[in-house]
């Protein structure tokens, strides 16, 4: 009789046993997670069967921090304290933020090009709140789905640039969250929308959120979802629609002295109310005590249906520029479009989809929850990556928003990777000195699309060292630039004449550096009595385990790349890595891993030129 | 890796379209960092760059401009890259007349037909010079067919600036 095998708790012993995955939509004002269950895509809820937890944490005096519904209760009460879409102020500056934002209720603080909010609990940055929200999300997907995650795939703008994306990826490792991938909001929605109907051809995503609108062109086939171009603003949102209706508002009254932050939070809540409003009335009254100069002052009026359309007939106007501008990037016509799909909650307002409706002459889709539906193709990806569909045909070819580009002289942009560039991509370009005996060179790179460097967004600034003193112009310097399926930048240097190589780090502008990152987490566990020596033995645990399932599929699906000596030191390396995964010390378990990882190189290269050999032809070619 | 071997096409600026985009696919379908994403830090890597090096190869093949710049470069001749300067003066006048054309659409009375105008004009030019490039590719006179893609380069950016400015006077 065969032994019963018992695993250990939380270790699978079966590689095809289905992995608990999520996606999750952090949005400017609301955030959501789904999971992929029986086959299903589903929003998960939480204990009070709610499914989306308002993007807000507040930072108590007696040093609680709520998140959700009880955070935003408090916002107007404790408006300093209480942080209400910080989406917006990931990866930007002071500056930035004033510019786009005008009148916002919180103390910033700005040191060395990082951003803090100054909270009754100190210090936060944008990418420590956001960590909040993600943490809460987590939380209540381990509760639901009952174990451990593998990791989720979280959503940004397509229109986020580098320091966004890395802000993003920074605050789900803060929350303890292992990343799988970060993907696109209109690319998910597109996946959410075609797996349904099986449709092939053109697609618009017209997404409008909080505080973020993108249109993405995608052309459906066989399972291959392939992102034809990108547009949008990250600044413009349903957000701007309130402040609009706040600001006629304040124009009636003749009110233009400074506010308090009670009164600016109170206001804003009365914009979006009434926004909200107007999408079933056609007029609404409102009458609001607000403080002018510490004078207590009431203001009431009616604001109709038609006065909010024309105060925000511009902001709509601006979304169909970029959608003709995407349109013509895609190389398509109108007529091709198939389908217009209908993402974020500021899709609810009439005057935009007869906008939209009339532009693309085409009636949009809004079957799937336009508040969802974001989570839910974040879910099937995150499923898809978890590896529990090992025979989905299934693909995403995303796109880079925005041109990235190199300070030139005079202040010029030299593009490397224009936008619309499908992703991962590699792109070089040659440096030479212009001195003699030069040997450091500064480079400086941007994003955006104008010809200015002042006109587009900084993302990193490096030195080049070590470059041997030769006659200006001799030394060569090969840059290259590297966009990963996440849509991060890395960057190398390679000086040709000595092959000496270095890796540059990017460091965004107003990210946090990977050190202070790791303080963070530390003061986390301090406060949450967790012991970070246990988290990070599970860890590598978690990635031990995972490394041996992939290398034992890999080994039975293509025998024939191995020789026997290879297969022979991987499996003695697999015997190894084992027998430390069972043991206590985590250090050991890296070394483990890395020298399976190394061992199995040759044999991971031979699989990969092989799959293309499949690709084409069908069948396998020997390659020992 | 020669970019036409990975799509087993035959080196040749007449490309089936279709073909390409399916073999790209099928390629992506594999090699993507997305069907990696549970596999060691090594194969992850491998990963990336192959699916950079197959979308680069694809985007070089798939724009009539980079695969003929591409399939001189495989000859020795850079023009992407390189310091050259076109001699030929007839040319050269021909491409000073298009740029006054081009100056003076912003006060025409029709901007629109101008444009077409214009279009049909750089057209007859892209075509004339990607025949000639293409034949002389075929009697393996690399010399005379990369002279050929200079100047589509020229017609090329020509082109570019009139989207541009067809962007900016009709509002989009």
């Amino acid at each position: 009789m065969a032994l019963l095998q018992i695993a250990e708790p939380g270790q699978s012993t079966n590689p095809h046993e289905h992995k608990l995955a999520i996606g999750i939509d952090l949005g400017t004002t609301n955030s959501l997670v789904a999971s992929v269950r029986s086959g299903e895509a589903k929003v998960l809820p939480d204990s009070q069967g709610r499914f989306s937890l308002p993007s807000v944490v507040h930072y108590g005096a007696d040093r609680t921090v709520n998140v959700g519904f009880a955070a935003k209760a408090n916002a107007e009460n404790d408006p300093e304290n209480t942080i209400v879409s910080v989406k917006r102020f990931l990866g930007r500056g002071l500056a930035d933020i004033n510019s786009t934002y005008g009148k916002l209720p919180y103390i910033f603080v700005e040191k060395q090009n990082k951003l803090s909010l100054l909270t009754s609990q100190g210090e936060k940055n944008p990418i420590e709140v956001s960590a909040e929200i993600l943490y809460v999300l987590k939380q209540q997907a381990e509760n639901t789905l009952g174990g451990d995650l593998v990791g989720a795939v979280i959503t940004v703008p397509a229109h986020f640039d580098d320091a966004q994306r890395q802000g993003t990826k920074d605050a789900a490792q803060l929350a303890g969250i292992n990343v799988l991938r970060l993907i696109n909001e209109p690319t998910a929605a597109a996946v959410a929308y075609g797996l349904d109907s099986g449709q092939e051809g053109i697609v618009a995503i017209y997404d409008l959120g909080g505080g973020t609108f993108d249109i993405s062109i995608l052309r459906l086939n066989k399972g291959v979802f392939e992102v034809l171009s990108t547009g949008g603003d990250t600044a413009l949102g349903g957000d701007d629609f309130d402040s609009k209706i706040v600001e006629s508002i304040l124009a009636k009254a003749g009110i233009d002295t400074e506010l308090s932050a009670k009164s600016l939070r109170k206001l804003a809540d009365l914009g979006c109310k009434i926004k909200e409003q107007l999408s079933d009335t056609d007029s609404v009254d409102y009458e609001i005590e607000i403080e002018s100069q510490t004078t207590p002052q009431k203001i009431s009026g009616s604001f109709s249906k038609q006065d909010f359309e024309n105060s925000i007939a511009d902001l709509v106007k601006s979304t169909l520029r970029s959608c003709r501008r995407a349109l013509k990037d895609a190389d398509v016509e109108k007529e091709q479009v198939l389908e217009v799909v209908m993402v974020g909650g500021s899709t609810r307002v009439p005057y935009v989809r007869e906008q939209v409706k009339a532009f693309f002459a085409r009636e949009p889709l809004t079957s799937i929850d336009p508040d969802q539906v974001v989570a839910i193709g974040a879910s099937i990806q995150a499923d898809l990556l978890a590896g529990n569909k090992p025979d989905s045909d299934m693909l995403l070819l995303d796109v880079t928003p925005l041109s990235l580009g190199l300070e030139t002289m005079g202040g010029l942009v030299e593009k490397v990777i224009p936008r619309n560039t499908t992703i991962p991509v590699a792109r070089a370009q040659e440096f030479t000195t212009y001195k003699d005996g030069q040997t450091m060179m500064a480079i400086h790179v941007l994003q955006g699309e104008r010809e200015l460097v002042d006109d587009c967004r900084s993302l990193a600034r490096f030195v080049l060292k070590d470059i041997p003193p030769l006659t200006a112009g001799i030394a060569v310097i090969r840059v290259t630039f590297n966009i990963d399926a996440d849509g991060l930048l890395s960057v190398t240097a390679l000086e040709k004449s000595t092959g000496v190589e270095s890796s540059i780090q990017v460091k965004p502008s107003y990210g946090l550096e990977q050190f202070e990152i790791a303080d963070m987490i530390k003061a986390s566990m301090t406060n949450a009595k967790e012991d970070i020596q246990a988290r990070m033995l599970r860890e590598q645990q978690v990635d031990a385990i995972r490394m041996m399932e992939a290398l034992d599929a890999a080994m039975s699906e293509s025998p024939e790349l191995l020789s026997e000596d290879d297969k022979l030191a991987i499996e003695q390396a697999i015997g190894k890595l084992k027998l430390t995964t069972q043991g206590t010390d985590g250090q050991a378990i890296k070394h483990a891993i890395k020298f399976l990882d190394d061992t199995s190189q040759p044999f991971a290269a031979r699989r990969m030129e092989n799959s293309i050999k499949v690709a084409l032809t069908g069948h396998s070619v020997d390659a020992v | 890796m020669r970019f036409f071997d990975l799509f087993e096409l035959p080196v040749s600026f007449q490309i089936d379209n279709d073909l390409l985009l399916e073999r790209y696919r099928e390629i992506q379908k594999k090699v993507h960092p997305d069907n990696h994403a549970n596999a060691s830090e090594n194969e992850k890597l491998l990963s990336v760059q192959r699916a950079a090096e197959v979308n680069d190869a694809y985007e070089t093949l798939k724009k009539p401009l980079n695969r003929a710049e591409y399939m001189v470069s495989e000859h020795g001749f850079d023009v992407r890259h390189e310091q050259h300067t076109i001699r030929d003066g007839m040319f050269l006048m021909q491409q000073m007349e298009l740029r006054e054309e081009l100056e003076e659409i912003e006060s025409a009375s029709d901007v629109e037909a101008a444009f077409d105008r214009f279009y049909a004009d750089i057209k007859k030019l892209m075509d004339e010079f990607t025949e000639k490039f293409e034949s002389e590719f075929k009697q393996a006179s690399y010399e005379s067919a990369a002279d050929a893609v200079r100047k589509l380069r020229f017609i090329y950016k020509l082109k570019d600036e009139a989207q541009q400015l067809e962007e900016k006077l009709l509002d989009f």
